[in-house]
């Protein structure tokens, strides 16, 4: 209510303004008073990608509000400006628009699918703004005005596949990576198929199947996985299946009795969100690959699961990996305005680099020069109350790499925002930037 | 001699306490070791646990059953190893070396020993190897399974000591298979022929594997090509189940896609409304189920395997009494215009969806599936899982249902009468209005029972309902618009299709392949497979 009030006395404000035509001062009198920061949530509220994006919208609002009890940001008060681009790519770019030259954010929080955030990439760069990105994502990107806070390749399916590889992980020597078709998991898939090759695993040994979204019939695959696991060699599953596909397959995989043991699946897109539709029982023991968990036992992750089940007045309601990554850019952002002493976009960015924020998992995240960050990698074994137990980590902090080292067109690309390089896609063979002309 | 016997004797009778106790020393010893992190130090520890249990001591299974559950837990102040009973916020915690129960505790002074997928394929085989000769029956048939699964060669004096001692024909030839398994992997050559032979018996897709790499490995030439020759053989009669398997699958897809399109074969097919809320009536069927089994949770546990039949009658009230009130409220004012109705049934699912999403929030809810409906069993090498047998045969019953209701009952008589000729009806005194209403809820209640079914196999989120509209408007259109047979071999054939596409091309290219022969059929047969013939359809 407060904000409609607000924005009429604005709309008044404004009309008024233009009356009279003694703009400039009148605006600069009204910055000098104390204006509310405002930071966009771009997140879909309906459609299918809700189910999702919703928990991150709370995440947002719970986060923000928090900062304002704190006494808001440089003497000013946060106001998150919610729009609902409806699981609709193109409305994602229109939204996004929305929220820059209408709403005025200083920042916009959100995305989802790669779709959405390819969608509002020419956007940002146009009006120059900032988006923090939350999910993991394929890579090969790497743009000025977005910051990636969820896992690259690197920081997620290549760790998966190493535990994998490893005599805890069950020794696998064969490999089935099976995803949902579109963008995330034909890349991501691409990048595995050519580090598993890289590792000696013959092209016989890699079985790739594509599913419909929502493909919810998975009885012939599941047997295929099944077939192709009896070949005589450890086998095991890589996931990218994507949302709503995962329940029907995991069900699938309980009835038709694969054990965690004799074929474990290590998924990329499952977290505690996905797993609350499933009884999990027959799934114990079946993997996943995050870079946070909510079972994470550190006092920061503690405080944080209190503090969203008090916000959402659900003691039910699970964490999951994309929130702490909204948690961590959030927290960056804060530090990087505090720093550069004022909400300017140019400012801002260059501050961000070098920023760091302890994240839940009880360390620290650093924002590169890539504009992604360090993480932890951490294997959880799903149990049966519907969360994960993790059974492994990497030693230490994992640097997002946003042009895999595995594939061809990327190899030799490095992504450096500071001066001199300033430049999303370096190739440090030719010592060139490509700039626009994408590398694919 | 005598003499020596008897002192003997009376020596292990005087020594066997302290030989208890000795053990349960033993085992305390290592299961403290299982606090460590190193796995390979654990893998140890359980052989070490498993040998205590070979000679004798009675709780070393119990305790790595424990593990192996994911039940052994250790106090977060001074170590105290626990097995937790039941699990929840208050945990009920027993002795791990004596079994006697400890009493209740708050869960969060306890951390659970950490156990993974290496570990728990090394605790199955010691399990397996301690329990070869439990008393109970199923336990035996695990142990062979996970003995067949390990074999190990080292196995093999244990399992042929159990083999004889067995009595139970089942369990004994689980046993001899499991026997045969470790045979293969030793280095006896003719041991491994006969366990060719056993092996080759069982013919399934783990003997596969098992005799596959016999080929490469065998002791003998002669082992490796009478391998050859039974992995050929198994590989050519699989490959005539895996055909049976593909129907199987093809049927159960068929009749998914039938459950989902009967409600739509009335309300599009009968009426001739284009409904796309049809999915949305799915989904509230599910969420139904969802509520019914939340309130079954909460109040009366003991009745959770019938919780399916409770939602059932529900589900057909209430989506149906919402399809009601849609058509009186909307669609009666839209009859003759096709593409308001089409517009205006869009609208309300999306209105639908939008309520569900506030009511119960955008995530996934959990429907449970009772005993009778999980799981699965085989028949030969036909893997039959529970929860699709049962969608079949609910499947069918619906749709029969359907028709006698259709054909026999006087309401089913009067909106024949309506849909063939609406004029003529109305002046022998059909309140046509009424029969309007009931058949568009008839329909929106069919699509609602579809949606307990559904929920069984599916996720239930408000998305739930788009997932169907495409398909089930396919099998209505390809069966024939207006005929409830045309409707089931449509849904059965286009299942069919399907299944046996998805292996060969792929799930993508398959769904792709379905819907062009589906355009070029109905290009060929506008009317779709049974073509409704008579005066009325020309309108």
């Amino acid at each position: 209510m407060n904000s409609l009030k607000q924005l009429a006395l604005g709309a008044i404000a404004a009309t008024a303004l233009l009356g009279a035509t003694w703009s400039t001062d009148a605006q600069a009198a009204a910055h000098a008073k104390k204006e509310t920061i405002k930071v966009g949530v771009l997140h879909s509220l309906s459609g299918t990608m809700a189910i999702s994006e919703t928990t991150l919208k709370d995440a947002m609002l719970m986060l923000i509000e928090e900062q304002n009890k704190k006494g808001g940001l440089l003497g000013r008060k946060l106001e998150a400006v919610v729009v609902d681009p409806a699981s609709n790519w193109p409305l994602f770019a229109e939204k996004a628009r929305e929220l820059i030259s209408k709403s005025k954010v200083d920042a916009v929080f959100g995305c989802w699918t790669s779709v959405s955030r390819k969608s509002v990439l020419p956007v940002f760069k146009e009006l120059n703004n900032i988006l923090f990105y939350p999910v993991q994502y394929e890579g090969e990107e790497s743009e000025r005005n977005v910051f990636y806070t969820g896992a690259a390749p690197n920081q997620q399916a290549i760790p998966a596949v190493d535990y994998l590889m490893s005599e805890d992980g069950g020794a696998v020597k064969r490999w089935v990576l099976a995803g949902t078709d579109y963008v995330y998991p034909r890349t991501t898939n691409k990048i595995l198929k050519a580090y598993l090759i890289a590792k000696g695993v013959a092209e016989k040994d890699i079985m790739v199947n594509y599913t419909p979204f929502g493909h919810s019939d998975w009885q012939t695959i599941v047997a295929s996985i099944k077939k192709f696991a009896s070949e005589g060699k450890k086998t095991g599953v890589v996931s990218t299946i994507n949302g709503d596909a995962n329940v029907p397959f995991y069900k699938e995989l309980a009835n038709q009795g694969i054990k965690a043991e004799d074929i474990p699946v290590v998924a990329l897109s499952v977290g505690e969100e996905e797993l609350a539709g499933i009884d999990t029982k027959p799934l114990v023991g079946h993997l996943a690959a995050w870079n946070y968990f909510q079972s994470v036992d550190s006092p920061e992750n503690a405080a944080f699961i209190k503090k969203w089940k008090a916000y959402t007045k659900n003691p039910k309601r699970v964490s999951n990996d994309p929130m702490e990554a909204h948690y961590i850019g959030f927290k960056m952002w804060v530090k990087a305005v505090e720093k550069a002493g004022t909400t300017d976009t140019d400012k801002v960015i260059d501050a961000m680099v070098g920023i760091e924020v302890p994240n839940l998992t009880g360390g620290t995240s650093i924002m590169a020069k890539n504009h992604h960050i360090t993480k932890p990698v951490l294997i959880g074994e799903i149990q049966d109350d519907g969360q994960f137990d993790v059974v492994w980590k990497t030693k230490g902090l994992v640097a997002g790499d946003a042009w895999s080292n595995f594939l061809p067109g990327s190899k030799d690309l490095i992504s450096d925002w500071t001066k001199p390089v300033s430049c999303g896609n370096y190739n440090t063979k030719d010592k060139k930037c490509l700039g626009a002309v994408m590398a694919k | 001699m005598q003499r020596l016997i008897k002192f003997f004797l009376l020596f292990a009778f005087l020594a066997l306490p302290f030989m208890q106790a000795a053990q349960a020393d033993e085992l305390s010893t290592f299961v403290e070791q299982l606090k460590e992190k190193s796995t390979s130090k654990k893998i140890k520890t359980i052989r070490a646990i498993g040998a205590i249990g070979a000679s004798g001591s009675e709780r070393a299974a119990p305790v790595l059953e424990a593990y192996l559950g994911g039940k052994l837990f250790q106090k977060k102040t001074d170590g105290t190893i626990v097995i937790i009973v039941k699990g929840g916020e208050g945990l009920l915690l027993s002795d791990p070396y004596s079994g006697k129960s400890l009493g209740t505790s708050p869960k969060n002074k306890y951390k659970k020993i950490r156990v993974n997928n290496r570990l728990r394929g090394v605790i199955r085989s010691v399990l397996g190897g301690l329990q070869l000769q439990h008393r109970d029956r199923l336990k035996r048939l695990e142990a062979a399974a996970s003995m067949f699964k390990s074999h190990n060669p080292k196995s093999i004096p244990a399992l042929q000591e159990a083999l004889k001692a067995e009595t139970d024909e089942d369990v004994k030839t689980r046993m001899g298979e499991a026997l045969a398994a470790a045979q293969l992997s030793s280095t006896d050559a003719s041991a491994q022929l006969s366990a060719i032979k056993v092996l080759e018996a069982r013919g399934d897709k783990t003997a596969l594997t098992l005799l596959q790499a016999a080929m490469q490995k065998g002791a003998s030439t002669e082992v490796k090509s009478q391998a050859e020759g039974a992995v050929r053989r198994i590989k050519k009669s699989l490959a005539y189940w895996e055909i049976g398997q593909t129907i199987f699958y093809g049927l159960s897809l068929g009749s998914v896609l039938l459950l989902a399109a009967i409600g739509l074969a009335i309300t599009f097919g009968v009426m001739g409304v284009i409904n796309m809320a049809h999915g949305e009536m799915i989904m509230i069927g599910a969420y139904t189920t969802f509520v019914v089994q939340e309130v079954i949770r909460t109040s009366a546990p003991a009745l959770f395997d019938v919780s399916l039949l409770i939602a059932l009658p529900l589900a057909f009230i209430i989506a149906g009494s919402i399809g009601v009130a849609i058509e009186r409220g909307i669609i009666r004012f839209l009859y003759g215009r096709p593409l308001e109705t089409l517009l205006a049934t869009w609208g309300i699912s999306l209105v639908l969806q939008q309520a569900v999403r506030s009511i119960f929030g955008p995530t996934n809810q959990e429907v449970g599936n009772p005993s009778w409906m999980s799981g699965s069993f085989e028949v030969g090498q036909l893997i039959i899982t529970n929860n699709r047998l049962w969608i079949m045969v609910f499947a069918l019953a619906v749709l029969f249902t359907l028709m006698a209701v259709l054909k026999y009952t006087s309401f089913g008589l009067r909106m024949r009468a309506v849909t063939q000729n609406r004029a003529m009806a109305g002046s022998m005194g059909i309140r046509t209005g009424w029969v309007d209403a009931l058949t568009f809820g008839l329909g929106s209640g069919v699509a609602g029972i579809a949606g307990v079914a559904l929920s069984q196999i599916d996720n239930v989120s408000p998305n739930l309902g788009q997932a169907y509209i495409v398909d089930s408007f396919m099998v209505v259109v390809f069966g024939g618009v207006g005929n409830l047979w045309g409707t089931l071999v449509g849904a059965v054939s286009l299942g069919v299709l399907n299944k046996f596409l998805e292996p060969a091309v792929g799930a993508v290219l398959g769904k792709i392949l379905v819907l062009v022969l589906i355009i070029l059929f109905i290009q060929k047969r506008p009317r779709g497979l049974f073509a409704q013939k008579g005066r009325a359809v020309e309108q």
